[in-house]
């Protein structure tokens, strides 16, 4: 058996430079990135333009007064991603076991499963807003409610579980085979396999995408708006359109940002981690 | 009645025929083991009778059933038939003790309280009880195939396959797993084990078949067979291992 240690600092030592000279290079990179955006800043705010940038889109006085009716409206984005996201992970996992399922009698379910994910990754979203929002309520269709909302998420749903089925489905082929041959030599179906041995290591090693794709997903939520909720960029556009100051756009933006860093860091943490374990295990 | 019956198995993949007629009858409580060069189809063979691959041509048939016949429940075939890999195969997202009792219970439909039961008795006795709750990645090699083969035994199997399942240790973990299956044997265990542990072969086997592409080629005690085997190819096989030391 392999120690694990000494390859994972070897790796590093590969790609990121030797170890002695941590402290230097921190220096060295504190120094570069303060000289960087300091000459950016200079850059920026001595062109000719800059009073009238600054005014326009950096205006305290309108920040404030737009702010408070904006974070309300972002409650809708909030709510509109985590209905979504609850439907996504759960039909996309459908769609990925569909399309993973072998046997020839299987085939349509396979078929049908990569025709939707063909389709629905190829049409832009803000489309398939657009006809959800404006087409199916114009069905009439009973006991489907007929809110932008719900045809909003309905929408979202449709679109992102075709990427998130691929990142299922890429998951679960990652999985050997062996594991599978072990399951069944035990006497276990093959649903019973799937369900107990392949999907649990298979969801567990996509969580990192699965969650980059739901950064994608908040940043959307925001097309919605043009079938008609008023949520954040909606509500931005009602206060620019009152004082034909710019400012509430980048109030919009800061909220999304606050929203998705965490995420995209928690993300990274879970691939370094995923890795090391990987590095750990990989000994034998 | 005999514990296992292969009777003309055939199997290709695709033009590459691995299996070219195979014809076994296992007794028993017999540990029959094949020995034969990388290639010459011990292992697609156990995984043929175990069901995992379908076989092209022939009839298997375990305790008096064919299992080969057509619209049999192979979940239920497998739940008699335990096999044992090289490269271990256990879940790595379980611990040992879910490991052991995923199938009893899900397939045999046992209670959570009666599996663990099975599984720690089971763990007990081949030194393991301790491991119980660690997860296979913290375990030794030697330590993770005793696990397969008590996990493989928790199903209580009538008939155990055995897939050259010390080839991947550590010089040093052999023995441990060796010793397990030499406590099967004692105990009455119906075995058909594929390996390159020669010694371990003549030690423990009722009978050694030599297989040479796809075919048995030989068979008999292991004294005679590894004295005075008759057919040139097994003699020479046995004079290569016995050059490269592993006799």
């Amino acid at each position: 058996m392999t120690e694990p240690t000494p390859l994972g600092s070897r790796r590093s030592r590969i790609l990121g430079g030797p170890r002695s000279e941590g402290a230097r290079s921190a220096l060295i990179a504190a120094v570069s990135t303060i000289v960087f955006f300091g000459l950016a800043v200079l850059l920026v705010t001595n062109a000719p333009g800059w009073p009238e940038v600054k005014r326009s889109f950096f205006s305290a006085e309108q920040f404030r007064d737009s702010f408070p009716d904006i974070v309300e409206a972002f409650g809708l984005n909030i709510r509109l991603f985590l209905v979504a996201e609850v439907f996504i992970l759960a039909f996309a996992l459908l769609l990925a076991v569909m399309r993973s399922v072998p046997g020839a009698v299987f085939f349509p379910l396979r078929l049908l499963a990569t025709a939707y994910t063909d389709l629905f990754r190829s049409v832009p979203t803000v489309l398939v807003i657009y006809i959800l929002g404006f087409g199916a309520p114009t069905l009439q269709l009973s006991g489907v409610p007929s809110s932008p909302f719900f045809w909003g998420v309905t929408a979202l749903v449709l679109v992102y579980s075709a990427y998130v089925a691929e990142v299922y489905r890429a998951g679960i082929q990652s999985v050997h085979p062996s594991q599978e041959a072990a399951a069944r030599s035990l006497g276990l179906s093959q649903p019973q396999a799937l369900r107990f041995v392949i999907l649990p290591q298979a969801v567990r090693r996509v969580v990192p995408p699965l969650l980059n794709d739901f950064i994608g997903l908040q940043k959307d939520t925001a097309l919605v708006a043009l079938i008609g909720p008023v949520e954040a960029f909606r509500q931005s556009q009602i206060e620019v359109a009152g004082s034909f100051n710019y400012t509430p756009y980048l109030a919009t933006a800061l909220l999304f940002i606050l929203l998705t860093i965490p995420m995209a860091r928690f993300t990274d943490w879970l691939i370094a981690r995923n890795r090391r374990r990987e590095l750990a295990a990989g000994g034998r | 009645m005999s514990a296992l019956a292969v009777d003309a198995l055939r199997k290709s993949f695709g033009k590459l025929e691995v299996l070219r007629g195979i014809d076994l009858e296992v007794a028993e409580h017999e540990v029959v083991c094949l020995i034969g060069a990388s290639g010459s189809g011990k292992s697609t063979f156990l995984r043929c009778v175990n069901l995992l691959e379908p076989i092209d041509e022939g009839r298997i048939v375990v305790a008096g059933e064919e299992i080969t016949a057509r619209g049999i429940d192979v979940n239920r075939v497998r739940r008699r038939i335990g096999i044992v890999f090289q490269a271990f195969n256990l879940f790595p997202h379980m611990s040992v003790l879910r490991n052991v009792t995923l199938a009893p219970r899900r397939a045999l439909g046992l209670s959570r309280a009666e599996a663990e039961e099975r599984a720690v008795e089971l763990l007990e006795r081949f030194g393991l009880a301790d491991k119980r709750d660690e997860y296979p990645d913290r375990l030794s090699g030697g330590q993770q195939q005793r696990v397969a083969i008590v996990r493989a035994l928790a199903m209580r199997p009538d008939l155990m396959l055995l897939d050259e399942v010390t080839s991947a240790l550590d010089p040093e973990l052999v023995a441990e797993v060796l010793n397990v299956i030499r406590e099967l044997a004692e105990a009455g265990m119906t075995m058909v084990i594929a390996t390159h542990e020669m010694a371990f072969a003549r030690d423990i086997a009722d009978r050694v078949c030599f297989l040479d592409e796809g075919v048995i080629l030989e068979q008999g005690p292991p004294e005679q067979m590894f004295t005075a085997p008759l057919e040139p190819r097994t003699q020479q096989f046995l004079q290569r291992i016995t050059e490269a030391g592993r006799l």
